[in-house]
């Protein structure tokens, strides 16, 4: 594809994930700070997100399997999650996290692990998602255009 | 017979005168010898004689005439030559004593004389010693009664009795038959007898004080004698005898307003009393001086006793007066208190009471203004909704005005921006007045501050209900609202001339004139515009509505405002001009930390708006914390990364000048890094400001901070204009508090 349509695709997306609340203004915020002295910011902040969540999400699950719950660390550790998915803009998983803490703060197990599940679901979109997007800019760049913000 | 040497006698001896002369010799001698004796026997017995060698001569002499006599009894017989002896032995020495007796007399018997003389001057000195001492013990007697009289006069503050009592010593000191009292009347042009010793009730006697013996009396301080035919003393039945003498004095009556402070009572404009007092008729008497003395003290004293009773009687009725005063006060105030009280209570119960069922009315009539509706029932909703909004606000404007009267009402003050009130009224008249074909024009002087300090609320009301006013009462032309910054000379005004307002750094007089082309108001109506529900007669303005209530309010908030206004008129059908002026406080930020955040005027920093600021940041959240770095390294902080509390304590220094602190996480933690801090840095300045980011502003979450000293809060997510405008703020003020 040549570099206009390159660019037009990666807008729509863009826009997309915003249409379907995929992603917030934090996001955009994120981006307005990537300049030419931080030029792959968003990819940092990005990675480091899906490092923290997965390391999150498999203590969480690991948490639920056993026999005595300790709902106080869950809740601490959902809270770290809430506040990176808000960091970065992700939307969904902070809303779903919200919900996830009433469900520990309520000790509710089996409303925990639907949440998990819930929770799990989404970040993997959106990982895939925001992984498809740096991909589309990767070749933007490769083909020697800019990204549009 | 022998012839004998004596000498025959001539004729023969009878013997009958023999015997005589032999008797009466032997008496006289028997005499002779008991004088001297009696005379010693006496002189022994009483302690003083000066003259006993006087007396011995005597009684030598007498003695020896005695012996004379004596031996002459032997001689009228045939008598030896020895008692011839004798006989001439004894009258010899008898002649030589009775010739030194009587040589000696001659010196002793003036000095004898004399002696009685003396006694008799003793005697009489004597005499006269004890006519005076009767006369002192006299004296000292009346002076005793003086001190008696003038105790009983003291000691009673009761007019009457003091002067009964005064009367009734002073008749038994001197025995006077009558006394009495003459009083001046009220015109003062004549005297009335009063009070009387002997009669019981005097009758009213009367004499005009001009009289010259009266005259004569008052100009004198003494006690003057008067006839007893003058007609003060002619008080009793006329006696048959030689009425006694009469003595009247003068009693001034000293009034309360006779003291002067620091002087003595001056004798100039004087009442004064007559005390007329009667010696007894018919006998000797007379008024001796010390008997004048002790009436004039005794007058004098009355005079004193009498003032001391007035001022009592006075201070009395003054503090019976006091006290019924104060009892009708305080009933008073405590009936206004239920008034007020029950006013309140009315207040508050229609206040709510009131307001609930119009808003019903006015939001389902709005309500149904929204649906479906033929045009009559339009025009009658729409009705509806007119009246019932005027209502409404005759309801609100009676509450307020009545907050306003109790002066409960203060003024809510906040900064706000002067510009936007003027435009927010100007846009809230426009469509009545385009309608009305009137056009308004809006003058804001350039150096009128954009903001400014005030009741926001009720100065916009006060403009709009004046602007209201003139678009209300103008059928056509223009309206045009001028504000500026009043200035000294302008702020003497001469419909105002008890109005001097003073203009200083911290505040500002706004004057805003609203002149519009309408009807006008005459003169005498200018003074009524500001009463309460007072209207104007002229029926056009009648037409226009308006509850007369809109400036009487206008006016107290002007009041509040320390501000004035009026209006004024050429007249009729000239239009007018509403002109009022405010204080406003200039807004000065640092005087104002708690102020919610105010976003400035926004300026277009570059990226590096901060260049090198040594900011940390600490938070345990990898991703926020990398996040809140790229904002920080946006702005060309010098950012350094912490991520646990420890480190973040280790790290700190002085040289950083921002923290950033993540208390994101549940539990105290967070804060207790900030007490640390604040322990570390002892010294404000060199203490980095402290900033709270968290994803929550609940009223424990902001407390908390507060507490640990704290100076901000940020609530995340942080956009990028967020952060620059919260450092620029920080590091102008040292503090922010919130940013939402």
């Amino acid at each position: 594809m040549d570099l206009v349509q390159l660019q037009r695709q990666l807008v729509d997306y863009r826009t997309s994930l915003y249409h379907e609340g995929f992603l917030d203004e934090q996001f955009t915020q994120l981006q307005s700070l990537q300049d030419e002295n931080n030029p792959d910011f968003v990819v940092e902040v990005v990675s480091l997100f899906f490092e923290d969540s997965e390391r999150l999400l498999n203590e969480l699950s690991k948490a639920l399997e056993q026999q005595v719950i300790d709902f106080k660390r869950m809740d601490a550790q959902v809270h770290q999650l809430k506040g990176s998915s808000s960091s970065i803009g992700a939307h969904r998983v902070q809303k779903l996290c919200i919900v996830f803490r009433n469900y520990c703060e309520a000790q509710n197990v089996e409303g925990c692990l639907k949440c998990l599940q819930q929770v799990k679901h989404e970040y993997g979109i959106i990982k895939t998602k925001l992984e498809s997007m740096f991909q589309l800019e990767q070749q933007i760049l490769n083909a020697g255009g800019s990204i549009p913000v | 017979m022998d012839s004998c040497n004596c000498i025959e006698p001539q004729w023969p001896p009878d013997d009958l005168l023999m015997k005589y002369q032999y008797i009466s010799d032997f008496f006289i001698a028997l005499a002779y010898f008991s004088i001297p004796l009696e005379l010693i026997y006496f002189v022994k017995k009483s302690a003083v004689f000066p003259y006993r060698w006087v007396l011995v001569q005597f009684g030598a002499f007498i003695v020896l005439c005695g012996a004379t006599h004596l031996i002459n009894l032997w001689t009228f017989t045939m008598h030896t030559r020895t008692v011839a002896m004798v006989m001439t032995t004894a009258k010899v020495f008898t002649a030589v004593v009775s010739c030194a007796t009587a040589l000696m007399l001659v010196h002793i018997i003036p000095d004898l004389l004399s002696v009685k003389t003396r006694e008799l001057f003793l005697k009489n000195k004597a005499a006269e010693l004890d006519r005076e001492m009767g006369l002192i013990r006299t004296q000292e007697e009346t002076g005793r009664h003086v001190r008696m009289l003038t105790h009983e006069i003291r000691s009673t503050l009761d007019r009457h009795t003091i002067l009964k009592t005064t009367l009734v010593e002073l008749g038994r000191t001197l025995a006077l038959e009558e006394c009495a009292l003459w009083m001046p009347t009220r015109t003062g042009l004549e005297l009335q007898l009063s009070y009387t010793l002997r009669q019981q009730n005097p009758v009213g006697y009367t004499v005009p004080i001009h009289l010259p013996v009266i005259n004569q009396v008052f100009s004198s301080s003494h006690a003057v004698k008067i006839s007893p035919k003058c007609p003060v003393a002619r008080i009793r039945p006329a006696g048959k005898y030689m009425p006694g003498e009469v003595v009247a004095v003068r009693v001034p009556l000293l009034h309360l307003s006779n003291f002067q402070i620091n002087d003595w009572p001056e004798l100039s404009t004087k009442r004064y009393a007559l005390m007329v007092l009667m010696l007894p008729s018919d006998s000797a008497r007379q008024w001796h001086a010390h008997e004048l003395e002790l009436v004039e003290v005794v007058a004098d004293q009355v005079a004193v006793a009498l003032s001391h009773a007035a001022i009592l009687e006075e201070s009395m009725r003054a503090r019976d007066l006091l006290m019924e005063q104060n009892v009708a006060l305080d009933l008073a105030r405590r009936e206004a208190e239920t008034a007020i009280r029950a006013r309140n209570d009315f207040l508050a119960v229609m206040n709510h009471e009131m307001r609930t069922p119009m808003h019903a009315i006015i939001a389902l009539s709005s309500l149904l203004q929204e649906t479906e509706l033929t045009p009559e029932q339009r025009l009658m909703v729409e009705t509806i909704l007119k009246s019932s909004n005027l209502l409404s606000t005759l309801i609100n404007d009676v509450l307020d005005l009545s907050r306003l009267e109790d002066g409960s009402l203060q003024l809510d003050l906040g900064t706000f921006n002067l510009f936007a009130v003027f435009r927010e009224v100007l846009n809230l008249i426009k469509p009545i007045a385009s309608v009305k074909k009137l056009h308004v024009s809006l003058n804001l002087a350039p150096d009128l501050p954009e903001y400014a300090i005030g009741d926001e609320k009720r100065l916009m009301q006060t403009i709009l209900n004046v602007v209201g006013n003139a678009v209300k009462f103008s059928k056509e032309g223009s309206i045009s609202i001028t504000a500026f910054v009043a200035k000294s000379e302008l702020l003497r005004d001469s419909q105002t001339p008890e109005f001097f307002p003073v203009p200083s750094d911290n505040h500002f007089y706004l004057r805003v004139q609203v002149k519009d082309s309408g009807v006008g108001i005459s003169p005498q109506d200018i003074p009524k515009l500001f009463t309460k529900f007072a209207q104007t007669q002229s029926t056009a303005t009648r037409n226009s509505g308006g509850s007369g209530l809109g400036l009487a309010i206008c006016k107290r908030f002007v009041n509040l405002m320390e501000g004035h206004i009026w209006i004024e008129s050429e007249g009729l059908g000239k239009g007018c001009t509403a002109i009022f002026m405010v204080k406003l406080g200039i807004p000065e930020r640092l005087n104002e930390p708690k102020l919610p955040f105010m976003p400035k005027v926004p300026t277009n920093h570059g990226p590096t708006a901060f260049p090198g600021l040594k900011v940390l940041v600490m938070d345990e959240n990898g991703v926020s914390r990398m996040v809140t770095k790229g904002l920080l390294v946006h702005l060309g902080c010098d950012v350094t990364m912490v991520s646990s509390r420890e480190e973040c304590l280790r790290v700190v220094s002085h040289e950083h000048k921002v923290v950033f602190m993540d208390v994101c996480v549940p539990g105290m933690d967070g804060y207790e890094v900030a007490i640390r801090i604040n322990e570390k840095f002892t010294k404000r300045h060199e203490r980095p400001i402290i900033v709270a980011l968290t994803g929550n502003t609940d009223k424990v979450t902001k407390e908390n901070c507060m507490r640990v000293g704290m100076d901000g809060i940020i609530l995340k997510p942080v956009s990028l204009d967020k952060m620059r405008s919260v450092l620029s703020d920080l590091l102008e003020h040292r503090v922010l508090f919130e940013a939402i």
